[in-house]
């Protein structure tokens, strides 16, 4: 009890007035360092590129004259673009698809009442804390073309190998399966606290209108869980598109391979922006248009989240803490 | 089905700690685990394990065994310790990259933690004006791709002059919107009004009832939102790269350079790929539980 009272209709203290202050200012200040360094660092960048884009602007120049949409023409005139757009969406669909599919069943298998439960859970998260670039390495060498794990295996068994670093799809399912090395069992913990929070009623209501189980993973689990589907699909999207740790470590030069057949648009801004081109004008453009695909995606995903939403489920919809692509 | 209160009010603890155990956590799947639960995790885990024990023992092997046996024994053969020190004395300085990226996820880490323990408990539990579009925008902030805008933040490091510099790398990383949403979350439930009052009766402001009571009240929170952050900033490779290069790595932009030089000799490759993970595997076994309660949490709460 430190402030003594203020005599009646005297004016206010000096300690008053500062604990006025105090409540009226520290709420601002307190969210102001998120707010400063975020507008610089996060959100800034963000809406310059749009300017550097307009630019002809380089590394080592720096700023040059306004072009309006020239970078724009050129990179939506030049081949690599599409095959960019095209890598990126093909590996991300790789992975995200099998990758929903298996965290959802793995999840179900979690979510039985199993012995040494912590032991599992912590089993399934392992490759989480494995960085993307360790993990390329180590695929790299499974995958590799010649003397590679799985190239060697298939010969044992009288297969001839893949052509991993060859053909677009080989390249795009190995390094779809690194980002589901990294995140199924990820996404097997989401959806297993997804499933933990079914209510319990609605099982024991489908046992006594006898559904076999498995009619009971297929009509209540799953569409139990589609909010959270949802969630987990918007992040790896925004994480996916942006996928560039994976694909450049693929190989040496890290430019996509020969043919380009995995450069991702990722990887594709940075050889525009630091390679030999040094454009960090074209390098823009290509963030711009990237950053509108995502968004578009996000929208398009919103709002069949709405639907779904307003469709009656009342599930909580959920966050995660993917940290790296987010 | 009888309920758990009223089993042990008929037959003891023993038997509704047996009710309860064959009613909770069987959601989907049936009460109790079949063999065939434990064979697909063993199998699943086998494949999430086998990837990071096929780099051990290759890096415990040399470029000549490795070019004869592309399917490596299960044994590790006896070149581990030779590898490691060979790739951490090579002409690629792996004490700078390891110290660095301790510095950068130390400092990056604590940093997330502060603001947004410091933002959250001014969202959930002062009032202001402008507090609900403000925090709109934080949420809505945590899906922009913010990877984006790295040509102006070169731009602006290189105005700095901070290109190759740890700063460039720790500034921007010392903020997450989902840092801020995360605790808010947290401390709307977790930190009473009482407090707050019984802290402010005795005379402290808003900045000491902050150190007093809202630090304390977010610790389990801000343990995992610490871990988290870690495990990010140790893994991240694509602006430390741009920024930082060959001069003054973190380890995944030191990793890119043992590719570059030892592409041929897959024994010094994986020695630095275990080099760089054990540090988070150390991370993994002491806090490993609390990665997975943070994991399962977040998905429910938000």
């Amino acid at each position: 009890m430190s402030s003594s009272p203020a005599p009646a209709r005297a004016p206010l203290t000096w300690r008053q007035r500062l604990s006025r202050w105090d409540q009226r200012l520290s709420p601002y200040l307190f969210i102001s360092p998120f707010f400063l360094l975020f507008l610089v660092t996060g959100l800034f960048p963000i809406v310059y590129t749009a300017w550097v884009s307009l630019h002809d602007w380089d590394l080592i120049m720096g700023q040059g004259p306004f072009v309006g949409l020239q970078n724009f023409q050129d990179v939506l005139g030049s081949a690599n673009f599409y095959k960019a757009l095209r890598n990126t969406f093909s590996i991300f669909l790789l992975s995200s698809v099998p990758q929903v599919i298996a965290a959802i069943l793995i999840a179900y298998v979690l979510d039985a009442n199993l012995r040494a439960k912590t032991f599992w859970r912590m089993g399934v998260l392992l490759p989480y804390v494995i960085a993307p670039v360790a993990v390329s390495l180590i695929f790299g060498k499974i995958f590799a073309d010649e003397s590679g794990l799985v190239n060697s295996l298939l010969g044992t068994m009288g297969i001839d190998g893949i052509g991993w670093h060859k053909s677009p799809f080989a390249a795009h399912l190995a390094i779809a399966t690194m980002v589901n090395f990294r995140w199924t069992g990820y996404n097997a913990l989401i959806f297993l606290a997804a499933m933990q929070a079914v209510p319990r009623e609605i099982y024991e209501a489908a046992i006594i209108d006898g559904a076999s189980r498995m009619h009971r993973f297929l009509h209540v689990t799953v569409p139990m869980l589609r909010p959270t589907i949802i969630f987990v699909v918007i992040t790896s999207t925004i994480g996916g598109l942006q996928i560039f740790d994976e694909p450049r470590m693929f190989d040496t030069s890290g430019l996509g391979g020969a043919d380009r057949q995995w450069m991702t648009m990722t990887m594709y801004l940075y050889e525009l922006g630091w390679g030999p081109q040094v454009s960090f004008g074209k390098a823009s453009a290509v963030a711009w248009l990237l950053f509108l695909i995502i968004v578009l995606i996000g929208l398009l995903n919103f709002a069949i989240t709405r639907r779904i939403a307003s469709g009656g489920s009342a599930h909580p919809t959920t966050r995660r803490t993917r940290g790296r692509r987010g | 089905m009888e309920s758990v209160a009223a089993i042990e009010q008929l037959a003891g603890k023993g038997a509704a700690r047996a009710a309860r155990r064959r009613l909770k956590g069987g959601g989907g799947a049936e009460a109790r685990p079949r063999w065939w639960n434990y064979l697909i995790l063993g199998i699943f885990l086998l494949i999430s394990a086998y990837p990071l024990y096929f780099a051990i023992l290759l890096a415990s092997s040399d470029a000549g065994m490795i070019a004869r046996n592309p399917i490596p024994s299960l044994i590790p053969r006896g070149n581990l310790l030779k590898n490691l020190s060979a790739v951490i004395n090579s002409d690629i300085d792996f004490w700078q990259a390891l110290w660095n990226s301790i510095i950068v996820a130390v400092i990056t880490s604590a940093s997330v933690v502060f603001f947004s323990t410091l933002a959250g408990y001014s969202f959930s539990k002062l009032r202001f004006r402008g507090k609900k579009a403000l925090l709109a925008f934080v949420i809505a902030t945590m899906a922009v791709p913010v990877q984006l805008g790295v040509i102006p933040l070169f731009i602006i490091m290189a105005k700095l002059d901070w290109v190759g510099d740890l700063k460039a790398v720790i500034v921007p990383g010392m903020v997450t919107a989902f840092g801020v949403f995360w605790m808010t979350q947290y401390l709307e439930d977790a930190l009473p009004f009482e407090l707050i009052e019984a802290a402010r009766m005795d005379g402290c402001s808003l900045l000491q009832s902050f150190f007093h009571v809202a630090l304390p009240a977010a610790r389990g929170a801000g343990a995992m939102l610490f871990l988290f952050t870690f495990v990010g900033s140790w893994t991240s490779f694509f602006w430390p790269y741009i920024i930082l290069g060959a001069d003054n790595p973190t380890l995944p932009v030191a990793l890119q350079q043992l590719q570059a030089s030892y592409f041929k000799d897959y024994s010094l490759i994986m020695a630095g790929v275990v080099v760089s993970v054990i540090p988070l595997l150390l991370l993994f076994i002491v806090a490993g539980r609390q990665l997975v309660n943070g994991i399962m949490q977040g998905a429910v709460k938000g």
